[in-house]
């Protein structure tokens, strides 16, 4: 009997073997800090895209070939960046990962673009998972670039959408840094609530220095003054945790709607300041309820693997289960017949429905607003606090839906 | 009426938090003449120490052993370290805490990983003590104040009324004579870099959990020391109080207010729609320490109250 | 007198003599240049290479500052930055091709950078130049820190966080190089890195360029002289100033892209680094310094995720043990084989030497194994299939064992060369 066992084990090993000696592996860069203060943001991307590809590899692989990611660290510097988009494009890589920052990711694209026209035959194809400068899918789209995270003006939406449907909600505070981001995240408050709620007063509309604010308190007191029900920021890092911590610090009770809370750390930083204080806008919400149980057993096997961290780049999955659609689909793991196959596919996600759409290569997906709340049965940052899903705080695709300008260039 | 009080509270606390951490500096430099880059280092390296003693015993005992801890570091640094670079000048001491710092932010990563550490105030402190405007004031915040106070009264007892300061003073002017005089110069100089050290530690220990202790943090906070040790005037303890304070002041109120460029200089034909035109006082507040400190090093590059040029 | 003018005239090197450390050494690197591409290297190679080709001349402007002039600065990359966004945005002026700017090659680049980097030299060297020592390391931090803000505040100059890009391949080309394909813009670095070591080497060689290293060793007697010393700091700072635009063209057309972090304390830290390394008291030292950072810099990261803190090692181990930097041991090394005295120190060499790789040995081993245990998520340190785990008593040898036997060698092999 024994001996039958080993057989067939013997047999199924050399199997494997055999399939894994035809099989080619595809080869995806991921480009982004690996070192430094910032791989924070970035080695939890990278894990979450090395699981990704383990589940779909385990499954048979992408037309029978499998996934390999490999970790290119760009320093967050847009010129090292194009350094090691030169090694990864060199080593094999036909599929760039990247999302830490826009000023890379601009780079990036811009790179992508020159590369392809100037060596035909050799497309590389760019998946941007976090990038949300809302350009990239209006009047800087390409067809090489794929966004597999909401823009700006989308999680805008998410997010006047919720104030719009609390009537107790009259006044709002808009902060954030000075630059780019900051701006546009302002601008879009600005224009969508003036659309939906035109009741509702703009107490104040500050912007201040990126990353140099080490107090908040007068910041948070001016806020206090204005008498706002509600605070709209697209502050991260250090500028959002000090932001929110001095609100809490001062007693403040209303919600802070940010886009980054969830980053790893904040609540931790936070602790008892962030229940009921802090929001984000996402695409996920891993305490909802309703989720499938295999979606819950990779949040778990996520926090198995890698403790320092929690289950937060859901947007690597999506990514990567939509490429291994896209090219069973096309048959092909050619870059270009994978960007065509991209173009409309919609996929069943953990979290709801991810299409993704072919005129502007921008995902279309349901968005959560949660908060930070106790007994979480996927807590975060190691604490007992975890994200809620607030009520009212599903929005659908269509509604986090924004027109794009985008004129897309295919190529033959 | 509201935003003075408030700015003038602030601007106060966040002054005496600076000075904490450039009064370390600051003795360094009057000693040794060593403009010391890794000394936010020592600041963060003082809120994570604080962290891991906290969770193993309690705040208090944290707030008197972190310092400690921190100041012995600096004292192997200085021993092994900058003893040997001393020789090469100033040049080659300043760059040498600048690699160190480099070195201190990645072991700091190593130990306490690269995001910000659940670092609590102690529960003791955790209360709203007042409530002005409809804000509440935090406990902690006076603490700090008090704190800051006692460490500004003690170092200035220490120097000026015992015959350890005085000794510190005379090497900092005549290092040969009182070698001469049979007093260990090495050792002094080694104590005086421990005991800046240990400052910045306590300023860590006391600021990590009123701000966020994180891998970033020293990065955040190294410049701006060095704006309030330059204004001040290096190597004076006075000055780098009243320096300290007068930032902590300049950029509270000026977050307070609200007007643009093209408001204040309008006259000159700016427009509000444009580029600079548009920017508020407000959102420069962060900057006016810097050219504080360019428009001082070009004025009165002694400083406020330094008695020697840097 | 005439004895003096004599002895003088005898000091000065024979034309022989000013050939040979000269102009060969120039003749050399420019062959060097040449071959490269010789041996066909890979798109990924000569992309670093380019990138090596712009260090190179911004590690040569900053030397001129740092190690000719005696000035400390933690705010260089200002002046790249604005050289290369200025670059840029002439790029995207030849893009658009109308009148005088349709005319222009982007080959011509690094003379904008040039020209803007000069200007910007000029305007905030006449604040910072006042002063030196200190107070000029501490203006050019608090300059760099305003700037580098002032660039997030100015979208129109500085294209906010996204930068400006521009196509390299616009313009009338220039000797046949499309600039399309990086082995065609190696053409177009190498060109530049020559005209830069050039420059930077003439520069030493005026009035000016000595008297700047007369400045750094003594002001007063400068000012005794005649000259005034802030003057030329200022001038230096000018020309230092123009240099670094000049690299900053070249990286707008080898990337295509500026963004407001290349004027941020960072790169200026880098550059720094990568100058003190390679050693400032030789011209060559910077390129040196340039070549390895650079490469270390891009391709460390693959091997480690350590790499930052070897760097602030090797930083540090220079600063305190080597102030010559690379340099120092290059011809430190060159002289002693020259004047034959090799029989002398080789044992010492040896003995030092591996002293050197033990402690290496023992200083990888407990960065590797620290970063493992801190991060590597059950991963386990395993150089030449040993399996180094926390838990081994073997890691613990070898991060102790040879660190103390290494650093006993090296104490003899320097007290054997002092005797």
């Amino acid at each position: 009997m024994k001996s039958t066992v080993k057989a067939a084990l013997a047999a199924a090993v050399s199997l494997c073997a055999v399939t894994a000696a035809q099989a080619e592996t595809i080869k995806m860069a991921f480009i982004d800090p690996l070192s430094g203060a910032m791989a924070s943001s970035g080695e939890p991307a990278y894990q979450s895209f090395i699981l990704a590809a383990e589940h779909i590899n385990a499954n048979g692989g992408v037309n029978g070939d499998m996934i390999e990611v490999v970790g290119y660290d760009n320093k967050v510097s847009p010129k090292e960046s194009l350094v090691q988009l030169q090694k990864a494009i060199d080593s094999g890589a036909r599929y760039i990962l990247q999302g830490n920052g826009s000023s890379v990711a601009a780079a990036i694209i811009d790179a992508v673009n020159k590369h392809n026209q100037r060596n035909p035959g050799e497309e590389v194809l760019f998946f941007n998972y976090a990038a949300v400068t809302p350009e990239f899918t209006n009047e800087a789209c390409s067809f090489w670039h794929f966004r597999f995270d909401a823009h700006t003006d989308m999680k805008m939406n998410g997010i006047t959408d919720w104030i719009a449907a609390r009537d107790d909600i009259k006044k709002v505070y808009l902060i954030g840094q000075d630059y780019v981001h900051g701006e546009a995240v302002a601008h879009a408050a600005e224009t969508q609530l003036a659309a939906k709620r035109p009741d509702i007063e703009i107490v104040g509309n500050e912007l201040h220095p990126l990353a140099k604010v080490k107090d908040f308190t007068p910041y948070v007191q001016k806020i206090i003054s204005s008498g706002a029900d509600a605070v709209i920021t697209g502050n991260w890092g250090q500028d959002m945790t000090l932001l929110v911590k001095a609100s809490a610090d001062a007693g403040q009770q209303i919600p802070y709607l940010t886009f980054y809370g969830g980053s790893n750390g904040a609540v931790a930083a936070l602790g008892d300041g962030a229940v009921d204080t802090l929001y984000q806008v996402s695409e996920l919400a891993a305490n909802m309820e309703g989720v499938s149980p295999e979606q819950n057993a990779l949040v778990e096997e996520y926090k198995a693997r890698f403790p320092d961290y929690d289950y937060y780049y859901h947007r690597a999955f999506v990514a990567l289960n939509m490429f291994d659609a896209a090219a069973e689909k096309a048959g092909s793991n050619d870059p270009i017949d994978v960007a065509y196959a991209l173009e409309g596919l919609s996929i069943e996600d953990g979290y709801g429905t991810a299409t993704m759409r072919a005129e502007d290569h921008q995902i279309q997906q349901p968005l959560y607003i949660t908060t930070v709340a106790h007994d979480m049965t996927y807590p975060v940052d190691n604490t007992d606090l975890g994200w809620r899903l607030v009520e009212g705080g599903t929005i659908s695709a269509e509604a986090a839906m924004e027109p794009s300008t985008c004129e897309m260039q295919r190529p033959e | 009426m509201e935003t003075l009080v408030f700015a003038l509270l602030n601007g106060v606390i966040y002054g005496l938090l600076l000075f904490m951490l450039s009064s370390g500096l600051t003795l360094i430099f009057s000693m040794m003449g060593v403009l010391n880059f890794a000394h936010a280092s020592f600041y963060m390296l003082g809120a994570y120490l604080a962290f891991t003693i906290m969770e193993g015993t309690s705040f208090w005992i944290a707030l008197f052993l972190a310092p400690v801890l921190v100041g012995l570091v600096g004292m192997v640094v200085e021993r092994y370290g900058l003893r040997r670079v001393h020789a090469q000048g100033h040049v080659a001491e300043l760059l040498f805490t600048f690699g160190l710092a480099y070195l201190i932010d990645e072991v700091v990563k190593i130990f306490w990983g690269r995001t910000a550490v659940n670092y609590r105030v102690p529960e003791l402190l955790d209360f709203p003590l007042f409530t002005l405007y409809g804000a509440q004031y935090p406990a902690y915040r006076i603490f700090i104040l008090f704190v800051a106070a006692f460490m500004l009264v003690a170092l200035w007892y220490l120097l000026k009324k015992t015959r350890a300061g005085l000794i510190i003073q005379a090497a900092l002017t005549h290092p040969h004579m009182v070698g001469s005089l049979g007093h260990n110069v090495p050792l002094i100089f080694m104590s005086v870099f421990g005991v800046g050290c240990a400052l910045a530690g306590l300023a860590g220990v006391i600021g990590g959990n009123y701000f966020v202790t994180d891998p970033a943090m020293a990065v955040q906070m190294g410049p701006i020391v060095f704006v309030v040790v330059v204004v001040g005037g290096l190597g004076s303890l006075e000055g780098a109080f009243v320096a300290a304070m007068l930032i902590g002041l300049l950029q509270t109120s000026a977050i307070s207010i609200n007007a643009s460029l093209a408001d204040i200089f309008g006259f000159l034909g700016l427009g509000p729609h444009t580029e600079v035109g548009e920017i508020t006082i407000a959102s420069m507040a962060p900057m006016l320490p810097f050219l504080l400190l360019v428009l001082i090093l070009m004025i009165r590059p002694r400083g406020l109250m330094g008695e020697r040029e840097v | 007198m005439t004895d003096m003018t004599a002895t003088y005239a005898a000091l000065e090197p024979t034309r022989a003599e000013k050939f040979r450390q000269r102009t060969v050494p120039l003749i050399l690197f420019a062959v060097v240049l040449l071959v490269i591409p010789l041996f066909n290297p890979s798109r990924s190679m000569v992309t670093l290479l380019n990138h090596m080709g712009i260090t190179i001349v911004f590690a040569l402007s900053y030397n001129m500052l740092l190690g000719r002039a005696g000035l400390l600065s933690f705010g260089h990359a200002v002046y790249m930055g604005l050289g290369g966004y200025f670059a840029v945005h002439v790029m995207n002026w030849v893009a658009e091709g109308s009148g005088f700017w349709g005319a222009v090659p982007i080959f011509s680049m690094p003379a904008f950078g040039f020209g803007a980097g000069a200007l910007a030299g000029a305007i905030i060297g006449w604040p910072s130049c006042r002063r030196s020592g200190t107070p000029f390391a501490m203006i050019s931090l608090g300059v760099a820190e305003l700037v580098a803000a002032a660039g997030f505040m100015f979208d129109s100059l500085f294209g906010g966080e996204m930068g400006i890009s521009a196509d390299r391949m616009g313009g009338p080309e220039f000797a046949g190089l499309s600039l399309g394909p990086v082995d065609e813009v190696y053409w177009f670095i190498a060109f530049w890195t020559f005209i830069g070591v050039l420059g930077t080497y003439a520069f030493t060689r005026t009035p000016l360029g000595k008297l700047s290293e007369a400045t750094r060793d003594n002001p007063e007697r400068v000012e005794f002289v005649g000259y005034n010393p802030q003057r030329v700091r200022y001038l230096v700072f000018i020309f230092a100033g123009a240099f670094a635009g000049m690299a900053g063209g070249m990286s707008a057309v080898q990337d295509e892209i500026f963004t407001p972090e290349s004027l941020s304390l960072i790169p200026s830290g880098a550059i720094l680094i990568a100058t003190y390394v390679g050693g400032i008291r030789y011209f060559t030292g910077p390129i040196m310094g340039a070549i390895v950072m650079t490469y270390m810099g891009s391709n460390l990261s693959d091997y480690t995720v350590g790499w930052l803190l070897y760097l602030g090692l090797m930083f540090v181990g220079v600063v305190m043990f080597l102030p010559n930097g690379i340099a120092g041991i290059v011809y430190g090394t060159a002289d002693t084989l020259r004047a034959g005295r090799l029989g002398e120190v080789w044992q010492s060499w040896l003995l030092r030497l591996a002293g050197l790789a033990l402690i290496a040995t023992s200083v990888i081993t407990i960065v590797e194994v620290a970063f493992r245990w801190s991060e590597g998520y059950g991963e386990v340190f395993e150089p030449f299939g040993l399996h180094l785990g926390t838990d081994n008593p073997l890691t613990w040898a070898l991060g102790v064992l040879p660190l103390v036997l290494g650093v006993v060698m090296v104490m003899k092999a320097a007290k054997g060369e002092s005797k």
